[in-house]
């Protein structure tokens, strides 16, 4: 495990950017660049990352960094890292840099799919981190696959028949698993050095590998800023959540719950579900409840853990 | 010195790739373009080539994984035609407006729908705005021929653009040919290694691809302008150094016939040929006609067209595809643009024929050189597209 005094003092996501207060993608990107050092080469799908890091003529990035369109970062990855083999085979540059790609839920859940596909299958040594603020929120918080049943956004509002987005979250990582890769996880900003470990974890890996990580938007959940870590972490401790990882045909639950809160305790600090708690639509608590309740009876009997144990 | 060898137009192109060492290709199967790839994994399975091939999932992410390893330093090449070329779309602008010296052969071919796996010219036009040079070949010589001296255009320093080097499917991609190759030691000569500037390297870190507000964007694009505008002389420079080394004659447009000629036909890719063969057969009984075959669209050549019209009285222009709703196809209206102020005493004609594969034969040059011959005389034409050799 990554503890405190293991860490560079070094940014190499420098200060300056344009990210709201409190934007869990930057400290997403800040923790990852904490991990992977200098040697390193990002791509990043378009989204908020990218426009609140980069606006021309500036940029937040010490290390190389490329932007190329948003459904694309794994191709456009997958092609730099071709590029250093084979230029390595005719005399070029030997030592090969990390390849390290950042893309939100939209590029990653919806538009990037097939591309993130198309790279897990190709096998390219390759870290995909989805920092996933769950809708849509460089182009004003619209509902994305990533999107949890309930949520309002601006395209799955809540109305007098509508409780906020009516379809339910996909899972990543089971995707991503299933592509024969040797490394996923989940990942939370609220456990840093669960997180960052995980980053190291995935760079050792020969082949593609990707991180899931939960990175809470105050602008679109509608919050206070101060309370980013405190909602990701509410996050998991209500099961809603889970931070697992998947190595080599191993599960593992890295935060376990000793005593879970109901998830209404993760609900009812946003603005984004704070219809539900109209009585027209206090049944769908319950129904988000049952949905935690089987996910989470889904990932301990995955992790082999008993609800005792991880309890 | 140089060998003989029978390929298709996509073998052709395949060979030139090969010869030109490239190190990434991306690229995804569609007819008529999928010779080039294939043969192309024949080199990659024999070890004949130090080449990563990626066979990637879709033309978007071809085009993708290209501009990644352009932006990397790395010679790349790709192929594509009409829906692949369609799917590309976003990123043809990309790989120019990031200044990735990426060679893409089009193995042009219909767009759907109906789907039509056949030549014509709407795969690329639709794009020919993508800031690409654009190259058009007629035949299989000189696809291998302008697939070696792209290269060299693409990656000079003050261009540092994406080129599409054009060949008609079918027509070209599957035709069989006997062409002339250079020897590898030639080819290598004359294409050194890619020269590198501004690339992904830890060492030198750099922000590519940075968000752009209105106080930027704006200069990007005039020195992107600037630097398609830059190809001119550049394409003159390459065809000149291939013609010492391979004894080939290129440059931005070729002509038959100019020397007197009254009437003359203007296109792109292989009807050129039929074009000239046609024009041939009709000088032997008198008739006083040319051609002239572009092999650059993009930049569109002006100046080296103006200079070509002087002393024609008519002229058709030949367009391989349908501009649906303008005024006249994309290569016509480019003409008339062109002619506009040269004060040229000129009428033009604009044809479009062959679409979705449909034969051009020289009986139908024959006929668009007559019905040009009779606008010479008429004092007003009226301006249409006329379609050729459709049922109506």
């Amino acid at each position: 495990m990554v503890v405190l005094k293991d860490l560079p003092v070094e940014e190499l996501f420098l200060p300056g950017h344009r990210h709201c207060s409190g934007c869990g993608a930057s400290m997403a990107a800040r923790m990852a660049l904490k991990t992977t050092g200098r040697e390193v080469v990002i791509t990043n799908a378009t989204g908020c990352l990218e426009v609140a890091s980069t606006i021309y003529p500036y940029t937040s990035w010490a290390v190389p960094w490329v932007h190329t369109a948003f459904e694309n970062a794994a191709a456009t990855a997958s092609g730099i890292e071709a590029a250093f083999k084979a230029m390595a085979r005719r005399g070029g540059r030997t030592s090969i840099p990390a390849m390290v790609s950042f893309a939100g839920d939209g590029g990653t859940f919806d538009i990037g799919i097939q591309s993130l596909s198309g790279a897990l299958e190709r096998g390219h040594h390759l870290l995909y981190i989805c920092y996933d603020n769950e809708a849509y929120m460089n182009t004003g918080i619209q509902r994305s696959g990533s999107t949890p049943h309930g949520a309002a956004t601006t395209t799955s509002q809540a109305g007098t028949k509508l409780p906020g987005k009516p379809e339910w979250k996909k899972d990543l990582i089971g995707i991503s698993i299933s592509h024969g890769i040797e490394y996923a996880a989940t990942a939370s900003v609220a456990y840093w050095n669960d997180y960052m470990t995980k980053v190291k974890k995935a760079l050792e890996v020969k082949g593609p590998s990707v991180i899931h990580v939960l990175a809470p938007c105050p602008r679109g959940w509608r919050h206070e800023p101060a309370d980013t870590v405190k909602i990701a972490k509410l996050a998991t401790q209500t099961l809603y959540f889970p931070i697992y990882e998947f190595e080599r045909g191993v599960y593992r639950l890295n935060i376990k719950v000793p005593n879970p809160l109901p998830v209404e305790e993760f609900l009812k600090i946003q603005g984004r579900f704070s219809h539900l708690f109209k009585p027209e639509f206090s049944s769908e608590i319950l129904r988000i409840q049952d949905w935690v309740d089987a996910n989470w009876t889904r990932i301990l009997n995955l992790c082999g853990e008993t609800k005792t144990q991880a309890t | 010195m140089q060998r003989t060898i029978g390929v298709t137009g996509d073998e052709a192109v395949a060979y030139a790739a090969k010869q030109s060492s490239v190190d990434v290709i991306a690229a995804y199967p569609i007819t008529p373009q999928t010779i080039i790839v294939e043969q192309f994994a024949q080199y990659v399975a024999n070890g004949e080539v130090h080449t990563e091939f990626m066979c990637v999932e879709s033309e978007h992410s071809a085009l993708s994984a290209c501009i990644g390893a352009s932006l990397t330093g790395a010679r790349v090449f790709t192929a594509t035609a009409s829906q692949g070329l369609a799917l590309m779309h976003e990123m043809l602008y990309i790989a120019s407006s990031m200044r990735c010296p990426i060679v893409m052969a089009v193995a042009n071919r219909a767009l759907s729908a109906p789907i039509n796996i056949y030549a014509d010219h709407s795969d690329m036009m639709g794009s020919r705005d993508s800031g690409w040079i654009q190259i058009y070949a007629e035949d299989a010589q000189e696809a291998y021929d302008w697939t070696l001296q792209t290269f060299d255009i693409a990656e000079k320093h003050d261009i540092m653009l994406p080129v599409s080097v054009n060949l008609d499917g079918f027509t070209i991609s599957h035709s069989m040919e006997g062409i002339s190759v250079l020897e590898d030691e030639d080819a290598k000569k004359f294409l050194p290694p890619r020269p590198l500037h501004y690339v992904i390297d830890p060492d030198k870190p750099i922000t590519i691809g940075a968000g752009n507000n209105p106080e930027y964007y704006f200069e990007f694009k005039r020195q992107q302008e600037d630097a398609l505008r830059r190809a001119f002389k550049a394409v003159l420079e390459t065809t000149q150094r291939f013609r010492r080394i391979s004894g080939r004659k290129y440059g931005i447009l070729d002509t038959y016939g100019l020397e007197d000629a009254d009437v003359a036909m203007i296109g792109l890719g292989s009807c050129m040929g039929t074009a000239m063969e046609a024009a041939r057969a009709l000088r032997r009984k008198g008739e006083k006609v040319g051609a002239i075959k572009l092999w650059l669209y993009r930049p569109f050549p002006e100046r080296e067209i103006l200079k070509t019209l002087e002393g024609l009285k008519s002229l058709a222009v030949i367009d391989r595809s349908c501009s649906f709703g303008a005024p006249n196809g994309a290569l016509c209206s480019d003409i008339l643009s062109t002619i506009h102020d040269a004060n040229l005493k000129l009428k033009i004609s604009n044809v479009v024929c062959g679409l979705g594969g449909r034969d051009i034969t020289v009986p139908m040059m024959e006929s668009i050189y007559k019905r040009a011959l009779k606008q010479s005389n008429v004092k007003h034409v009226k301006k249409e597209v006329s379609f050729l050799g459709v049922r109506e």
